[in-house]
Parts: structure tokens; C-alpha cells; sequence
């Protein structure tokens, strides 16, 4: 694992594979890359804005658990996006498929149950009467 | 940019400028969720700016300067750890209150 992550941060291991592509589709997965990246940027926004501007919630810590939960989520979209881009990359440069993925469905189910159980919460209260 | 009528350099570099100013957005929500007056929480804040000073300085050539563009590059798993270290400061931070 560590090996992966030394080499990310170190591309002229990456360029030393296959042949150098077409910059435009070099570009392109750097593109795709920061549009990920700043994806798990706004979870991470969304965990820190939790964390100061909710109230206190009835249910004791449930204020601090969405906020890390948010945190962590964001922050392994953002490792994701990394070795994500290094796998397309490499791909690219070998001409081999591009690495398919379960992540962005896995991440959108999980976006789209916290919201329904935020639906659900809301309207809780609201038929609740408080 | 004649030859590239897609602009891809020109539409890379504004992707990297909007990811900058997403991480400023989130460095300020973390430095806002620090201060609460205690040393500690300063001392937090300080290594979110630091983070995202050294991130900036980092990312610029790439964000803002123009010159050739390699398609691989240090800044991306650099970008991505400021993203990471902003989230782990506000996981110390959201549960600090709890003991």
C-alpha cells in the first residue's frame, strides 16, 4: 500500500510506462481528477459546516457522527480521485481499457440513502409536532 | 492555441483554479471551526493555513502560469493530501468537544 501511495508522488515513475499519449487526453483525466477531487472537497465543506452550525441534536452525538461521517467520506473520495487518475493514466499511456470502477455508484447510493434518512428525520419532527 | 480548438489547456488550468478556491472555502470553514479560544484550536488553525499556503504555492504554476503541461505531475497527489489533511483536522476538531 505504501508502495502505491510513494508512487503517486512520484511521476516520473508514471512517465517511464508505455509512450506519451495525446496531451489532450492527459488533460482530460486531470480534468476529471480535480472534478472529483472537489467532490470530495464540498463532503468535507459539508462535515465541517455540520460540525459548527447544526444545533445540538436530540439524539446525543448525532451532530458530531454526521460531521465525521461527511469528513471520512470526503476525504476517501479524495484518495480515491488520486489512484483513480494514476490507474487511467497508465492505462492511457499503454493503450490498455481504461480501469472501470463501483465507486461512483457506491457513492451515490450512500449520498442518496443519507438524504433519505434525512427526509425521513425531518418529517419525523415535523408529524412530531416540534 | 491554434490547433486545439477545445481549449484544453486554457478549461485544465480554470478546473485547477476552482479547485483552489474550493480548498480556500474549506480551509476557512476548518480555521472558523478551530478558533474557539483555546490554544489548542489555534494551534490547530495554524496547521490548516500552513497546509493550505504550502498547497497554494505548490499548485500555482500549474493553476495560474502557462508553459508546457505534463500530463503527469506531483500536484495531483498533493492537492489531494491538502484535501485529506483538511478532513482529518476536522474529524480532531468535530469530536474534540466529546471529552
Amino acid at each position: 500500500m505504501w508502495e502505491t501511495v510513494r508512487r503517486w508522488f512520484d511521476p516520473r515513475e508514471l512517465r517511464s510506462v508505455g509512450s506519451t499519449p495525446d496531451y489532450r487526453f492527459s488533460l482530460a483525466n486531470e480534468r476529471t481528477f480535480l472534478a472529483w477531487l472537489r467532490t470530495g472537497l464540498a463532503l468535507v465543506a459539508g462535515g465541517l459546516a455540520a460540525a459548527q452550525f447544526l444545533p445540538p441534536l436530540p439524539l446525543a452525538h448525532l451532530r458530531e457522527a454526521i460531521a465525521v461521517a461527511l469528513l471520512l467520506l470526503g476525504g476517501t473520495v479524495a484518495v480515491r480521485a488520486v489512484d483513480h487518475w494514476a490507474r487511467t493514466e497508465r492505462a492511457i499511456r499503454l493503450g490498455e481499457e481504461l480501469p472501470a470502477s463501483r465507486f461512483p455508484a457506491v457513492l451515490a447510493l450512500a449520498v442518496g440513502l443519507g438524504a433519505l434518512l434525512l427526509v425521513v428525520a425531518v418529517l419525523a419532527r415535523a408529524v412530531g409536532g416540534r | 492555441m491554434t490547433g486545439d480548438p477545445g481549449l484544453q489547456p486554457e478549461r485544465t488550468r480554470l478546473a485547477w483554479r476552482r479547485t483552489l478556491l474550493a480548498l480556500t472555502v474549506v480551509t476557512v470553514l476548518t480555521v472558523r471551526l478551530a478558533l474557539t479560544g483555546d490554544a489548542a484550536g489555534a494551534v490547530l488553525a495554524g496547521v490548516a493555513i500552513a497546509g493550505w499556503a504550502a498547497t497554494l504555492a505548490l499548485c500555482w504554476r500549474r493553476a495560474v502560469g502557462s508553459g508546457p503541461v505534463r500530463g503527469t505531475s506531483r500536484t495531483m497527489p498533493v492537492v489531494a493530501l491538502a484535501a485529506v489533511g483538511q478532513a482529518t483536522l476536522g474529524v480532531l476538531l468535530a469530536v474534540r468537544g466529546l471529552w
